[in-house]
């Protein structure tokens, strides 16, 4: 039996940020494309984003994107690529202004320029001093930024496959990437799509953890598409947690509420993030807010009966400020914490929120693997931008605000990267006779298992043993017991099984299927996580509390094949700016 | 607690009927969706679409007890049993709780949502003062769930012709955009006896708009238009 195949110039995997910014570009440039997403575009995880993009614009006081750049790379641990960095910093106001000439309603200043909040890491002058970056749209700037950049595809005749689900990358033996299999929900059919060029913007997959920030379809299919094609995964252990997600409920609370003010209260009513972080304060780096969070929490000055979560002060802004820059989180807190911040405050936890890793690429988002003696040789045809990629602009911790820059910014150079190759190399190249085989194969296992594995009880396990084992605080003998489970997880996914065989939105398929790709994720997380003996960043380790630059001042790459682990260099060298030299790390 | 859901799989039923469930909550399952997950879990044929799981994606609008709402924020506390679950009214279901919103997204395109200003880009921002901006408040929060559209008496006779609440709120939110130029065409693309005045102020839309909008507002600020620009 052969599948359908349908030609495209480009196939676009995932309509979020970074989809819908590559999409524009190719489908602008007329070329035939093709955007295949789970989920309606606007449905994508990038409308949950709340608290701004990161751009020295310079609205509010004077700024600049070599300080971006320096606060990007003081961020990442220094394992950020400056190359990346450079680039993406150079490019953020020109992608604010882009966004904003598209209808994008950001919060104004007097002038009528766009309002910026400081947000955490972020400041004047090389550490000096917060400053005010983020351009914003209140406290929904994702959601204002997703129905702007759908809207512009609306408007340039953009052609999606909305529910369409993509299951593997089609690779010939040259290595060459010539699209994908995908199904569509609705019918439960499979086609391939024939591409000259595939563009992954799958995003995260922060569901493999118990306490997540993130939607349901954050599964990391374009991980798991990945490395079942043989493409490592890239620093898989850097994962951010985000200091304030509601305690129990795990929905975010922007920084942005600390941009504007609030601060965090041990239950002693102590500002504690004085002691830790004393220029900076409330407004350091994520993974130190978290790890002091995370400290008063275990030292027994947590709040509550259980002294198990951190207060979020925001009243003392008032009732008008928390209206008119906060209304989405006044709205989530009712809901999800039964506290009204304009009197009380919010009960927040350290919460998984944000995957640095991923499919490696270089800043023009061509994916690039070790071949021969070289680090970064270009995979012909396949490209990767937003969460799922991993250029590397955000190293060993992702800077507030950088994810939505990040998107904006590598969707548009993937695109233009796309557009490029497509003009140098027409015409499609022969699909290999086992193109389908794999998705095949996974269905077939799938329809005829019996008595298998619940996905539900599978799924539930692997994100029990995430966040036991590899949580804000990792130790040795945790992580090793950790790769053992991961591996007896990973069997059990092996041989799960569905009651419902319908072929008619069949959303028990799709959930297993999504968990083959989380399994691969969860899987590079702990492995990465385990053999990296240092503390960098997110990746804190009890046995080596310090970062060490002559043994780890390096990127992991993550193998399926033998769960397998190889390094490359850091990139060092910008494009044009001096090299930002790794030093002490003090907010 | 309990439930009783619409089911319907076209591969096998020859008609939709309602399932009973029991299920046993934990502490922790405060809203509808948690309830649903743990439905799913033990009869994995139930199908129903999910994201965010904190009402900004808009993928899980239902009819709760009769009311169109989002899951993800709808609280159990606040539900009587059994808790009668019905796909959105008013379009084809595709199965169970998941319908077909081809017409409603179709609705939505039709007014052509997005910016329209042909004057060359400046260097930086387009200037727009906090008042201006202002003006946006209340219409660039939709979710697209189509709570609002599939509760309206006027889109359930005619969605194939009459935009419906949230297509009109979004075609207000441009009209009501300072940096937007088509305020006239826009408005005579509703000028019509179905698009725009099928609207009879019925205010179902405003009732169950899970993020507090109020389409009819928009509506009556666009007629307003229309009668401003005939006089």
């Amino acid at each position: 039996m052969s599948l359908p195949v349908r030609k495209f110039d480009a196939v676009v995997v995932g309509a979020g940020g970074a989809g819908l910014r590559a999409a524009l570009q190719l489908s602008e440039a007329g070329l035939k494309t093709a955007v295949l997403s789970k989920v309606f575009p606007t449905r994508s995880h990038t409308v949950a984003a709340q608290g701004g993009i990161g751009a020295s614009l310079g609205n509010m006081g004077e700024d600049s994107w070599l300080w971006h750049m320096y606060d990007t790379i003081k961020g990442s641990d220094y394992l950020g690529d400056q190359d990346a960095i450079e680039f993406m910093c150079r490019m953020a106001p020109q992608a604010v202004y882009e966004l904003e000439h598209f209808g994008m309603p950001f919060d104004r200043n007097d002038d009528g320029s766009v309002y910026q909040r400081p947000f955490g890491g972020h400041s004047q002058n090389f550490g000096e001093r917060p400053v005010q970056r983020s351009c914003c749209a209140a406290d929904r700037t994702g959601h204002a930024m997703l129905h702007t950049l759908y809207q512009r595809n609306v408007r340039a005749n953009t052609l999606f496959f909305v529910e369409w689900m993509a299951l593997d990358l089609i690779r010939d033996a040259s290595g060459q990437v010539l699209g994908v299999t995908a199904m569509e929900m609705e019918t439960g059919e499979v086609w391939i799509f024939h591409a000259r060029a595939t563009l992954f913007a799958t995003g995260g997959a922060g569901r493999i953890y118990a306490a997540s920030t993130n939607a349901f379809i954050n599964t990391g299919d374009g991980l798991g598409m990945a490395a079942r094609a043989g493409i490592p995964l890239e620093d898989m252990e850097f994962w951010q947690f985000h200091p304030t997600g509601v305690a129990g409920a795990g929905v975010l609370i922007t920084e942005g509420v600390r941009g504007e003010g609030g601060y965090l209260l041990n239950k002693n009513g102590e500002r504690f993030m004085e002691r830790y972080a004393p220029t900076m304060k409330d407004l350091a780096s994520r993974d130190v807010v978290s790890r002091a969070m995370a400290t008063e929490i275990k030292e027994g000055r947590g709040a509550g009966k259980e002294a198990d979560h951190i207060l979020l002060k925001l009243d003392h802004l008032g009732a008008e400020v928390i209206e008119k820059r906060l209304p989405g989180i006044r709205e989530i807190a009712r809901k999800f914490a039964n506290v009204d911040p304009v009197k009380d405050p919010i009960p927040v936890v350290p919460t998984c929120h944000y995957q640095m890793g991923g499919i490696p690429t270089n800043y023009h988002g061509e994916v690039v693997v070790p071949r021969g003696g070289e680090h970064a040789a270009v995979v012909p045809g396949f490209y990767a931008a937003g969460e799922c990629g991993c250029a590397s602009v955000h190293g060993a911790n992702r800077l507030g605000t950088n994810s939505l820059t990040d998107l904006l910014v590598f969707g548009r150079a993937s695109g233009e990267s796309v557009i490029r190759y497509l003009r140098e190399n027409p015409g499609h190249k022969d699909l290999p006779g086992d193109a389908a085989d794999l998705s095949r194969a996974r269905l077939a296992r799938l329809d005829g298992q019996a008595g298998g594995e619940s996905v539900h009880e599978v799924g539930a396990e692997m994100r029990r043993t995430m966040q036991a084992h590899c949580g804000v605080f990792r130790f040795p003998d945790m992580l090793a017991e950790g790769v053992r489970r991961m591996q007896q997880v990973a069997a059990r996914a092996a041989r799960t099984g569905i009651a419902d065989k319908s072929r008619t939105f069949n959303t028990a398929r799709i959930e297993a299927l999504e968990l083959d790709n989380l399994v691969e994720v969860a899987m590079a997380t702990m492995v990465s996580a385990d053999a990296r003996h240092e503390s960098r960043g997110a990746h804190d380790r009890s046995d080596c509390p310090k970062r060490d630059d002559v043994n780890w001042l390096k990127h992991s790459l993550w193998y399926k094949d033998g769960s397998r682990l190889a390094y490359k260099p850091v990139n060092l060298t910008p494009l044009t700016a001096q090299t930002f030299e790794p030093k002490v790390r003090a907010y | 607690m309990r439930f009783s859901v619409y089911r319907y799989d076209p591969d096998k039923d020859s008609k939709p009927y309602m399932k009973d469930y029991e299920v046993a909550l934990e502490p922790s399952d405060r809203m509808l969706l948690d309830a649903l997950v743990r439905i799913k879990a033990l009869d994995d044929s139930l199908s129903l679409r999910r994201s965010c799981r904190e009402g900004v994606c808009g993928s899980d609008a239902m009819n709760i007890n009769g009311r169109n709402g989002l899951a993800c924020i709808t609280r159990l506390a606040d539900l009587k049993e059994p808790v009668e679950l019905r796909p959105l009214p008013g379009l084809p279901v595709i199965r169970d709780l998941v319908v077909d919103m081809s017409q409603f997204f179709k609705q939505y395109h039709s007014i052509k949502p997005y910016l329209q200003n042909t004057a060359p880009a400046p260097e930086k921002e387009r200037l727009q003062s906090p008042a201006e901006r202002e003006e946006l408040d209340g219409l660039y929060e939709c979710i697209l769930c189509a709570c609002c559209s599939t509760s309206c008496p006027s889109f359930w006779w005619n969605p194939d012709k009459f935009v419906g609440p949230a297509g009109l709120l979004a075609a207000y939110r441009f009209i009501a955009d300072t940096r937007d130029q088509a305020t006239s065409e826009r408005l005579d693309d509703l000028e019509d006896p179905y698009r725009l005045f099928r609207c009879h102020s019925i205010m179902n839309c405003v009732d169950v708009c899970p993020k507090g909008l109020n389409p009819t507002r928009a509506i009556g600020r666009i007629k307003e238009l229309m009668v401003k620009r005939m006089v």
